[in-house]
């Protein structure tokens, strides 16, 4: 779901210019990938396209679950998946959907068709899929921690709400792409790498040369946050411009196959970049609960001029800040390349849910950020029992605004935090 | 390279279609945002509204247009009641993130499969919903001159839509200077001054998003009209960040801000856009640094470069005046 979003808002976004004149004689072509549960790619999946003046087309997605076919005049086609193919615990989501239509208007453009496919309907019980997307939600939800921990520390500790923080995800994202499958190193040096050049760039240099000399110039907090806004925009498009649109997938482990592990199925490569996940957050918490460090930002979080006042380096302690915060979002960013694959809009679709996440626990709280990952990770994944899979986000976001109506101040907040 | 052609669509843009619906998606926060202090980040989510109760009642049951109007109206009203009421409550930063996520929920329902049969799904509705419109148009010939070139319809669309952008900005200037307008002014200043003086801040709050809402909606007619269609994902959150930009281009809490900020916003855009065209048609900027379709994603990059570095270095835009505007009282 995340890629379909993705690829849809970029073209948008372009859409904005001043109409973009298409080359009649450029290949039209219907394209898709068919991804699982966890967007994990379906390779060997068969589909039959069928058209206007008896074209129809056969064709099997390749090993990043790819297909695309050419077509050679406007009209209606259809195209039908081949249940058959898809692996044992994937089938569609919605048993109606296993012909898509789609309408070609005029030559010269692509047309991207889905399959919602993922824990299969007819081959799983309740009870299967109800374990599955626990697992589902509590992986989502632990990626959404790690970034929203960070934003947390630094929203708490200098008032900055900051729409850029989804860009530290693509960065790193970016990063662990290039380290492995460009200067071929292995992904478990690659992605150690990223984190720590996450850290370094986005977290260290980045306060250093863009926040730490706004908050000296005394720019308000309002006009910050429409700076990061504007920070994002540049960075997404700089992403796209260096990396192109799509959606890559690491080459090292692109196929893993899944393990059974009583009800649920999940791959090694997620086991494993989930309990390194665990450990950055139980470092993190101790880091905020025993050290010096972490004990002085919880004080400037809660009154900077008082913890200045009794001795404590403000500005040192937000650099702190900066750097783990950019090294957790970094390696969130590196679970999401591992295991879904980056693209330049991985960050601005993650960074909704981090702030769903930080509102529903209270903006400013660290712990608050825990529960309410986890609450909206484990929401997302299993509404989907309930709801279509493309709708989970929103039933996410109205969680979030019917917990507001209730609790402004957001589940861990404190009541005085809202104005 | 033609430079008459880059004087044409430069022009063409800076009064064109484009600025009319960001001046009035522009206007709508200039009275949430400028005047009100509401920081509502979901006002692609208005446009999004008024585009789509054009499109579907008239394609979907037949309804005519002049009524869709209507009903486009009405509906924003009531999603500005649907957001204000949980929302109004909440601190800026909340208050941000949360019409954000109602923006975005918007387009998500939009475009999902789910209501594909009337909405139309990812792809949106294509249709002749502005008949009636454009049947009105005398213009059919259009204008084309060498520094300026509409097409009939965009011209008629044009023609009325600085007409409405005019209407909207007299009422909002009759508003803004009104006893009620200071009321809102004083809110975004400081809420308690104006609550111990008796005032329902709530309900003022209200009353802008509404207003603000109306007028952003009336933003979404034109992007649907003027097209003959409506995309989902042109109602994403770039339209409400862009829409903002311009407003802090010409200077929050100045009446005519935004429409002096969309034409220099849509002037610099495709200005910059076909210096580039024609320096890398022209291969006077060679093609490994930027390719043919990289233009677009360049042009993006500045927008974000110069939001960032218009709030850095002059928060109040270009009419602004800085102590009128003080954006931080309530951060």
């Amino acid at each position: 779901m995340l890629s379909l979003i993705t690829i849809l808002s970029a073209a948008a976004g372009i859409s904005l210019a001043a109409e973009p004149a298409h080359a009649a004689d450029a290949p039209t072509k219907l394209y898709g990938v068919v991804t699982g549960s966890n967007e994990q790619p379906l390779a060997g999946v068969g589909l039959s396209i069928q058209g206007p003046d008896g074209f129809s087309a056969e064709i099997k997605t390749d090993s990043l679950g790819a297909w695309e076919v050419l077509i050679p005049t406007k009209g209606t086609y259809s195209a039908t998946i081949n249940e058959g193919d898809l692996p044992s615990g994937q089938a569609l989501t919605d048993p109606t959907k296993g012909t898509v239509k789609a309408n070609v208007f005029m030559l010269g453009v692509e047309l991207r068709l889905l399959f919602p496919v993922g824990p299969g309907v007819e081959k799983a019980t309740m009870l299967e899929r109800s374990a599955q997307l626990t697992v589902d939600g509590l992986i989502l939800g632990l990626i959404i921690a790690l970034a929203a921990l960070g934003l947390n520390l630094i929203f708490g500790t200098t008032g900055l709400t900051n729409f850029a923080h989804g860009e530290i995800l693509t960065f790193a994202g970016l990063l662990t792409y290039y380290f492995s499958a460009i200067a071929k190193l292995p992904v478990l040096l690659a992605a150690p790498i990223a984190v720590l050049l996450s850290a370094f760039i986005s977290g260290f240099l980045q306060d250093r040369y863009l926040w730490k000399p706004l908050r000296k110039r005394g720019t308000g907090l309002i006009a910050m946050l429409v700076v990061s806004i504007g920070f994002a925009i540049f960075l997404r498009y700089f992403f796209l411009f260096l990396f192109g649109g799509d959606t890559r997938q690491l080459p090292q482990y692109a196929g893993q196959a899944g393990l059974e592990l009583g009800l649920v199925n999940i791959t090694p490569k997620s086991i494993l970049t989930t309990v390194i996940g665990i450990g950055f957050i139980v470092f993190a918490t101790l880091w905020l609960l025993r050290t010096r460090m972490g004990k002085a930002s919880r004080a400037v979080a809660d009154n900077p001029a008082l913890a200045s006042a009794s001795g404590i380096d403000v500005q040192k302690v937000i650099r702190a800040v900066w750097i783990l915060g950019a090294a957790l979002a970094g390696y969130a960013g590196v679970i999401v390349t591992v295991n879904q694959g980056v693209s330049f809009l991985m960050g601005q679709d993650m960074l909704l849910l981090i702030f769903a996440a930080v509102t529903l626990g209270g903006l400013g709280t660290a712990n608050g950020a825990l529960v309410g990952s986890l609450i909206i990770g484990l929401f997302v994944q299993l509404s989907t029992l309930f709801i279509p899979t493309e709708l989970k986000y929103v039933g996410a976001l109205i969680v979030l605004i019917l917990i507001l109506i209730v609790r402004p101040q957001g589940i861990l907040g404190r009541k005085e935090r809202i104005g | 390279m033609d430079i008459l052609f880059i004087i044409q669509q430069t022009l063409s843009a800076t009064l064109g279609v484009n600025a009319i619906i960001f001046a009035l998606a522009a206007i709508g926060l200039n009275m949430h945002f400028g005047y009100t202090g509401l920081l509502n980040f979901g006002q692609a989510g208005f446009l999004a509204i008024g585009a789509y109760s054009v499109a579907v009642p008239v394609i979907s049951f037949g309804i005519s247009l002049w009524i869709a109007l209507l009903i486009g109206i009405v509906n924003s009203i009531l999603f500005a009641l649907l957001l204000g009421v949980p929302t109004l409550r909440l601190r800026a930063d909340y208050l941000a993130i949360v019409t954000i996520a109602a923006a975005e929920i918007v387009r998500q329902i939009a475009r999902s499969a789910t209501f594909n049969e009337s909405l139309g799904g990812s792809d949106g509705i294509t249709g002749k919903f502005g008949k009636e419109f454009f049947d009105l148009n005398p213009f059919k010939e259009g204008l084309i001159t060498p520094i300026l070139r509409f097409n009939g319809n965009d011209l008629w669309v044009v023609i009325t839509g600085w007409i409405l952008v005019a209407i909207i900005t007299f009422i909002m200037w009759v508003m803004v200077n009104s006893p009620w307008g200071r009321v809102m002014r004083a809110i975004r200043e400081d809420e308690d001054a104006v609550r111990s003086l008796g005032k329902n801040v709530y309900l003022y709050k209200m009353q802008s998003l509404i207003i603000g809402g109306v007028i952003g909606s009336m933003g979404g007619f034109v992007y649907a009209l003027s097209r003959q269609s409506v995309q989902p994902d042109n109602y994403g959150t770039a339209l409400t960040f862009f829409a903002y930009t311009v407003l802090i281009l010409g200077g929050a809490a100045r009446v005519f801000a935004p429409i002096v900020g969309a034409m220099i916003f849509w002037f610099l855009i495709v200005f910059i856009e076909q210096i580039l065209r024609a320096g890398v048609n022209s291969n006077l900027i060679p093609d490994w640094l930027i390719g043919v379709n990289q233009v677009g994603q360049i042009r993006f990059m500045l927008m974000g470069l110069g939001l960032m570095l218009l709030m850095i270095f002059r928060p109040q835009g270009i009419f602004g005046d800085k102590k009128e505007l003080a954006l931080d009282a309530k951060a």
